[in-house]
């Protein structure tokens, strides 16, 4: 048979969440699909067509898949999961928010956060926040995964799938998108960025979290944060880092004034380099970070914005 | 309208989990447990629906061993009404977990379950959505604020690109985020009171609920480590050492 891989998508831009996800698929069962659910997103469904090993992408396009909606979103897939043996999302919020359902409704278990697919039914997961790897096998029939991104190489493009228009399930009409508040950002998306730079309650302000962005944009880097920084509203919660925020795995994280929870560690400590400063020598940061500078982030983030100008960062 | 809330007891989010030498599993012995501290935010929320006049009874659920009673006892301490353990020694998977929930909601018909987005020991996230399925009801997950209306619940969330506001017909199922509030630690003669309450218990065989898991645990391991690097002398150094590294 084959996969099915719902699609990250804005409506208006396919996600790199999307093309990780399709390695993952390949890995369990080939030929892959891709489902493009939404409004107005026949961009999406070509970039989708151009992924690498996809044969075919579906095109489901219509106002009542324009959020993604969780219960208009199981309908859709539920008349689809004859034709498939495992159906995948990104471990995003609403790949989250979306397949639990359909796993209850076909009574699979489903596998969430897969890093690593050993053999076409058995996957790696982190449990405890990620304290602990479990080794899982599923029985036989079909699977219902959510992939942890970061894990996963980007699928290539180069492929040429067709793409099928298909028709909307029916809504049951007993939830419905009320509106939203979207952080603006010109910078990359903290997910795919291969920079981030992080702030924690050392930041002290949502005033002094700014500091950062001048860095950051040198960088060209994402700007991420600790629960501890979201709690107390020095920036919003889409910043957050950690165990129950997003996994992050960089090629360079930088932790300021971040003390090092466990639940902070497990978002970020797959990232390849980690930078840490933090004026407390004994902060729990250190031991996972590759370089540790101690100090007073209110003097060192002015001398590193200063030091990168004048190396020529832009 | 009755409020259930489903609730877990788990490794205090405090404590290092190890993993057993044998990677049969995480070593529990004489380890802390405490409630899920998304179930947490979860009763803080019913409870203040009751004290709000929205809701008429907390209900407080959980499946476990004899001791998840101590975390429902916490749960009543905090002002639930009143308590049902679903008992088994058993690990229980989520889907699992949600058809005994269902079997609940059928008995207990509440107009609103408030549960936690996931448990800090599985990590799996699936509970909420998975029971609101079963029960072919709406949902909304990782909330980050609630207006309960009639009939109605606008429900704000967590999502990645910020926050997302959905409005579903009740009965539904919210699965909570850390920013939905900040639950009150229990009073002294609010815990013995609490001890008073009821709590009824079940078997998931009374419920008709098969338990037995479909996943086969291969091994629990321990993740690669990390080794703490060097210090650095300060900027110039640590710019030198990362363009060293290709990484800017």
């Amino acid at each position: 048979m084959a996969s099915l891989v719902i699609a990250e998508h804005d409506n208006a831009s396919l996600k790199d969440a999307t093309h990780k996800t399709v390695t993952a698929a390949a890995q369990i069962s080939a030929p892959v699909h891709v489902l493009v659910a939404g409004e107005n997103c026949g961009a999406v469904a070509e970039a989708a067509a151009k992924i690498a090993g996809v044969e075919k992408v579906l095109l489901a396009d219509a106002a009542s898949y324009a959020r993604q909606l969780a219960e208009p979103m199981e309908a859709l897939l539920l008349s689809l999961a004859d034709k498939y043996d495992a159906i995948l999302a990104p471990a995003t919020t609403t790949g989250k928010n979306i397949l639990p359902r359909v796993a209850a409704k076909l009574d699979v278990g489903q596998i969430s956060e897969i890093l690593k697919v050993i053999s076409p039914d058995t996957f790696e997961r982190p449990i405890y926040a990620g304290n602990a790897i479990e080794t899982l096998q599923a029985p036989s029939g079909k699977k219902i995964i959510t992939v942890r991104t970061t894990a996963f190489k980007a699928a290539g493009e180069g492929g040429s799938a067709t793409v099928e228009k298909i028709a909307a399930s029916s809504d049951s009409g007993n939830s419905k998108f009320a509106g939203e508040a979207l952080s603006k950002s010109e910078r990359p998306d903290l997910t795919s960025a291969k920079i981030v730079i992080s702030g924690g309650r050392g930041l002290g302000s949502a005033e002094n979290f700014k500091l950062l962005d001048s860095i950051a944009d040198k960088l060209h880097a994402a700007v991420g944060a600790s629960r501890a920084a979201v709690d107390a509203g020095y920036v919003p919660n889409d910043y957050q880092v950690g165990q129950t925020g997003k996994a992050v795995a960089p090629d360079l994280y930088m932790a300021v004034g971040i003390s090092g929870a466990i639940q902070h560690l497990a978002g970020m400590k797959d990232s390849k380099v980690i930078v840490a400063i933090n004026k407390d020598e004994d902060a729990p940061i250190f031991q996972v970070a590759d370089y540790g500078l101690v100090g007073d982030l209110f003097k060192i983030l002015p001398e590193l914005d200063e030091a990168l100008a004048s190396r020529g960062y832009k | 309208m009755k409020v259930l809330v489903p609730v877990k007891r788990v490794i205090d989010y405090n404590v290092k989990v190890r993993v057993k030498a044998d990677q049969s599993g995480v070593d529990l012995a004489n380890v802390k447990m405490s409630m899920n501290p998304f179930d947490e935010i979860a009763v803080e929320e019913a409870v203040r629906l009751k004290e709000k006049g929205k809701a008429s009874e907390v209900v407080i659920v959980s499946i476990g061993p004899q001791q998840a009673s101590e975390t429902i006892r916490t749960a009543l301490a905090m002002g639930g009404d009143r308590g049902i353990l679903v008992k088994t020694d058993q690990m229980v998977e989520p889907l699992a977990v949600a058809k005994i929930l269902k079997a609940i909601v059928d008995a207990e018909q509440p107009g609103f379950v408030i549960t936690g987005k996931q448990a800090i020991d599985d990590d799996a996230n699936q509970v909420g959505q998975m029971l609101a399925a079963l029960l072919g009801w709406p949902q909304g997950t990782f909330a980050h604020s609630l207006e309960l209306a009639d009939g109605s619940a606008k429900i704000t969330r967590e999502i990645d690109g910020g926050l997302q506001t959905v409005e579903v017909k009740l009965p539904a199922v919210m699965t909570t985020d850390l920013r939905l509030n900040e639950p009150r630690y229990a009073s002294l003669p609010n815990i013995m009171k609490a001890k008073k309450k009821p709590i009824e218990e079940k078997s998931p065989a009374d419920l008709g609920v098969d338990i037995t898991p479909r996943f086969k645990v291969l091994k629990i391991s321990e993740p690669p480590k990390r080794v703490g690097g060097v210090k650095v002398s300060g900027v110039p150094e640590l710019l030198d050492k990362l363009k060293a590294d290709g990484v800017i």
